[in-house]
């Protein structure tokens, strides 16, 4: 169905200037699905702030933290957990430039790379759940600490799982240009998983030895 | 900018329209429906579906009026009562009000902006997609008997473990994950657009107050709709792995789940409101023939409201015993709110009363918004007051009072915004004579209907009941309330039959109608699948209303999908983006997501095996495609 068009004519539309000299692929901020992205991020940090909001209300109603006869959780594993993730920004933010920078071998294999940190990582996790030292159901405690934990290792495996399908793609004979952008941006998402475990680290960890029973 | 130069070679926009018309058709047929990513296609099924329902829970609400007109009837029963009233708020709130103003950001967004698509086009889809699941999954089971019945908001404990049993709550909370991640997707979509998508020299400064409008809404969507995920989920986890979040016997505590929801609920509000604030603008801007008074307030009361609404949600929380400091910076916050409206609400009077007001359908609606939306605020104000509060809240004064908001506030400006751009999506202009008549007789009937309410709540009648003694002296204002409605039913009856009928037979719209000052009234009526022909260039507030000729850009691809991408602040042209095409993966995609979401009432492990299917699906719709000319740039 053709729209109606009366009236079209009248606005006389004038060139004044010439897009085909534009940039097709860019890399960074001025990509718009790193402004996806972003977008993103500020829906599940808002997740997170409010799950820790929910920790810090559950707490001051007074029934201790952890309650009475409840040990916190056991600091080896989340400590291994925390210094691996942190070291695993060395290679990430690297990998970002050499993507940055269009070095597809390098990129290759820094995702490789990435991808195998990543594994470990979840398993680390997997020791991490197993010595909270509280079930879910136990009580509001539990709950909560579990609901922290559940909501990091699922960006944890979600990016994990990017960043292994996406290294797959990279080694076709043949890669279009976005796959660099978008390197750069499962590299940004990385940021993002290690960035909000550090309150949670806290929040999970220390807030209960701080805090005490009742 | 570039200058004018109008002995510039001249491109041939009717000949790059056939090249475009090639490139951006949607596939015929039942293909084309399913996989399209057309933000027009996208954007009028869901008005379809939310103005449907609209009208549904409509009729729910004229079915309750009934009940309630006399004392002592037993057409409904207690239980009936409660499914129509938590039917009605659950459709009209999560099902109709927030999607309706999605839905018309992403039809008008992009033509707003002189754009071909919004920024994620499949995204699009899949948000659409997603909304629909969440209707099947509240009016499915209720065909089948599963109606949730305890209202919009579904406070633990009644909703838990030990007083809920049955599906009831789980097929509510389910409903909320649908359409708020159908919301987040539209809301991520269109704030994108809006910020970097603009037309050359359509800086800040220079958008649109209906724009300016809808970032604020996306980004308080962003921020405000993740609180009710949680609240939701966490009680959906109460009922089906037992965590005890809400117990208070383990350490839970039910106020929580308050604090969660309402830190979503009230910025929900605005989210509905802020949208209608936008083509109140747009409405007034056209119809007075000049520029909003006080763009710069106006655009700094839009903020401030957004920056507001998140710091008042627990004035619906007056009665649960509050510390006393608590309820007085709660009931400061809440009245703090009225002023940044009230600005608005001067501002457009003020444009009225400067410019050369031409009262068509449009305008009266936006009349009647103002009387309507100022007596809402006054009684808001009223109960912003917490020892006032006390004594109102759970009576009809409440709900007389969220009435004059949410239909005063928000569906009057729809109805006004309908009109007004209704031209422009069907080429047809809606009868101005049938239309005000409806206009008439759903402003007068609304009045009837919900002005007695406030006298029944100061009169103690509570809200939720499905029958009161003859004693207790409310029957005459509840048959006047019915009588109200029934009168703006019609109404609403003459608006429906008005729309199809001119759909077919209204008289022709031309390009534009109205003589409107913003963009999308260049382009074709109903516009093309590509929307513009050739990008056009902004140097004023009001480009509809500068003198032809009309500054436009070429060059964007003739053989591809490809949209403008611009500065944040100055809209410089920045960089060409391949625009997706059609595409079956958000269809697919929506449908495995269903799936996880309605496997998790059943059982926890849903969660965990159905991420495959939705994994797969994600991979499907992210697989790289080579585009044709990266393909020829490495043959050999």
């Amino acid at each position: 169905m053709p729209g109606d068009t009366a009236g079209l004519e009248a606005l006389r539309p004038r060139v004044v200037g010439d897009l085909s000299g534009l940039p097709r692929d860019v890399i960074g901020m001025r990509n718009l699905n790193s402004w996806g992205l972003v977008g993103f991020m500020l829906i599940e940090g808002m997740g997170f702030g409010l799950a820790a909001a929910s920790v810090l209300y559950l707490a001051s109603q007074g029934a201790g933290w952890p309650p009475g006869g409840v040990l916190p959780p056991d600091h080896l594993f989340g400590l291994i957990f925390t210094l691996g993730l942190l070291a695993s920004e060395w290679p990430n933010r690297w990998l970002a430039r050499r993507a940055h920078d269009h070095d597809l071998r390098a990129m290759r294999w820094g995702m490789v790379l990435m991808t195998l940190f990543g594994l470990a990582l979840i398993g680390v996790r997997a020791f991490e759940f197993m010595h909270l030292n509280v079930h879910w159901a136990a009580n509001a405690y539990g709950s909560v600490i579990w609901l922290l934990m559940v909501l990091h290792t699922t960006h944890l495996v979600t990016d994990v799982a990017d960043t292994a399908v996406q290294a797959g793609w990279l080694f076709r004979r043949r890669i279009e240009e976005k796959q660099y952008s978008g390197a750069v941006d499962n590299c940004a998402y990385w940021d993002f998983v290690v960035v909000t475990w550090l309150p949670l680290y806290a929040l999970i960890y220390w807030m209960p030895r701080l805090w005490g029973p009742a | 900018m570039a200058a004018l130069d109008l002995n510039a070679p001249q491109a041939d926009l009717a000949q790059d329209a056939a090249a475009l018309d090639a490139i951006w058709r949607d596939p015929p047929g039942i293909r084309g429906f399913l996989t399209t990513v057309d933000h027009k296609r996208i954007a009028a099924r869901y008005l379809v579906t939310t103005l449907a329902l609209l009208v549904i829970a409509g009729i729910l609400a004229l079915d309750m009026r009934l009940q309630l007109s006399q004392p002592g009837l037993e057409r409904m029963g207690p239980q009936a009562y409660n499914e129509a009233f938590t039917l009605h708020g659950s459709t009209m709130l999560f099902l109709v009000s927030v999607p309706v103003m999605e839905a018309m950001a992403i039809w008008l967004v992009p033509l707003m902006l002189g754009q071909r698509n919004l920024a994620y086009p499949r995204l699009t889809a899949y948000s659409y997609w997603l909304y629909l699941g969440g209707v099947l999954m509240l009016w499915v089971p209720h065909a089948l008997g599963i109606t949730p019945d305890l209202g919009w908001f579904q406070y633990p404990p009644l909703s838990g473990p030990a007083y809920g049993p049955g599906h009831r709550v789980d097929i509510w909370a389910q409903m909320i994950t649908f359409t708020e991640v159908a919301a987040l997707a539209a809301s991520v979509n269109v704030a994108v657009t809006i910020l970097k998508m603009r037309p050359p020299g359509m800086t800040l400064a220079r958008m649109p107050l209906f724009l300016w409008a809808m970032l604020v809404t996306s980004v308080m969507t962003v921020l405000a709709l993740p609180a009710v995920m949680l609240a939701t989920s966490l009680l959906i986890a109460d009922r089906l792995v037992s965590t005890q979040f809400f117990s208070p016997g383990a350490g839970g505590d039910v106020l929580l789940f308050q604090h969660i929801f309402w830190f979503f609920g009230h910025p929900e509000v605005y989210i509905i409101f802020i949208p209608a604030v936008g083509f109140v603008s747009a409405i007034v801007e056209t119809f007075t023939r000049r520029a909003v008074f006080g763009y710069t307030v106006q655009v700094l009361a839009i903020i401030s409201v957004g920056l507001l609404a998140f710091g008042l949600w627990v004035h619906h929380m007056f009665a649960v015993g509050l510390p006393r400091l608590g309820a007085s910076f709660y009931t400061a916050a809440s009245m703090a709110i009225a002023l940044p409206i009230g600005l608005q609400i001067f501002s457009w009077i003020a444009t009225i009363a400067s410019g050369r007001p031409r009262f068509d359908t449009p305008l009266l609606w936006v009349t009647g918004f103002i009387a309507t939306f100022v007596i809402g605020g006054l009684s808001g104000v009223m109960t912003a007051s917490a020892p006032l509060d006390l004594q109102l809240t759970d009576t009809y004064f409440v709900v007389a009072h969220l009435h004059y908001v949410l239909i005063g506030g928000a569906l009057f400006p729809l109805f006004g915004a309908l009109t007004y751009w209704f031209p422009k999506a069907t080429g047809r202009i809606m009868s101005e004579g049938w239309g005000k008549i409806a206009f008439w007789l759903v402003f007068v009937g609304f009045n009837i209907g919900f002005f007695p309410m406030h006298l029944l709540g100061l009169m103690g009648m509570p809200r939720r009941i499905y029958t009161y003694p003859a004693e207790a002296g409310w029957g005459t204002l509840n048959l006047v309330a019915t009588a109200g409605m029934l009168i703006a039913s019609l109404g609403a009856a003459i608006i429906v039959a008005n729309a199809v009928i001119s759909l077919r037979w209204g008289r022709r719209a031309g390009v534009d109608p109205w003589g409107g000052a913003t963009l999308e009234w260049s382009c074709a009526s109903p516009p093309p699948p590509w929307n513009f022909a050739a990008t056009p260039v902004v140097a004023s507030l009001t480009p509809g209303w500068e003198p032809p000729p009309r500054a436009v850009m070429t060059g964007l691809s003739l053989e591809n999908r490809e949209v403008l991408v611009t500065s944040v602040g100055d809209a410089v042209p920045e960089h060409r983006q391949p625009s997706p095409g059609p595409s079956i993966w958000p269809l697919l995609t929506a449908l495995a997501t269903a799936l996880l979401f309605v496997g998790s009432i059943f059982t926890p492990w849903a969660v965990v095996w159905g991420s495959i299917p939705v994994a797969a699906a994600l991979i499907g719709w992210f697989w790289p495609r080579t585009r044709p000319e990266e393909a020829q740039a490495e043959a050999p």
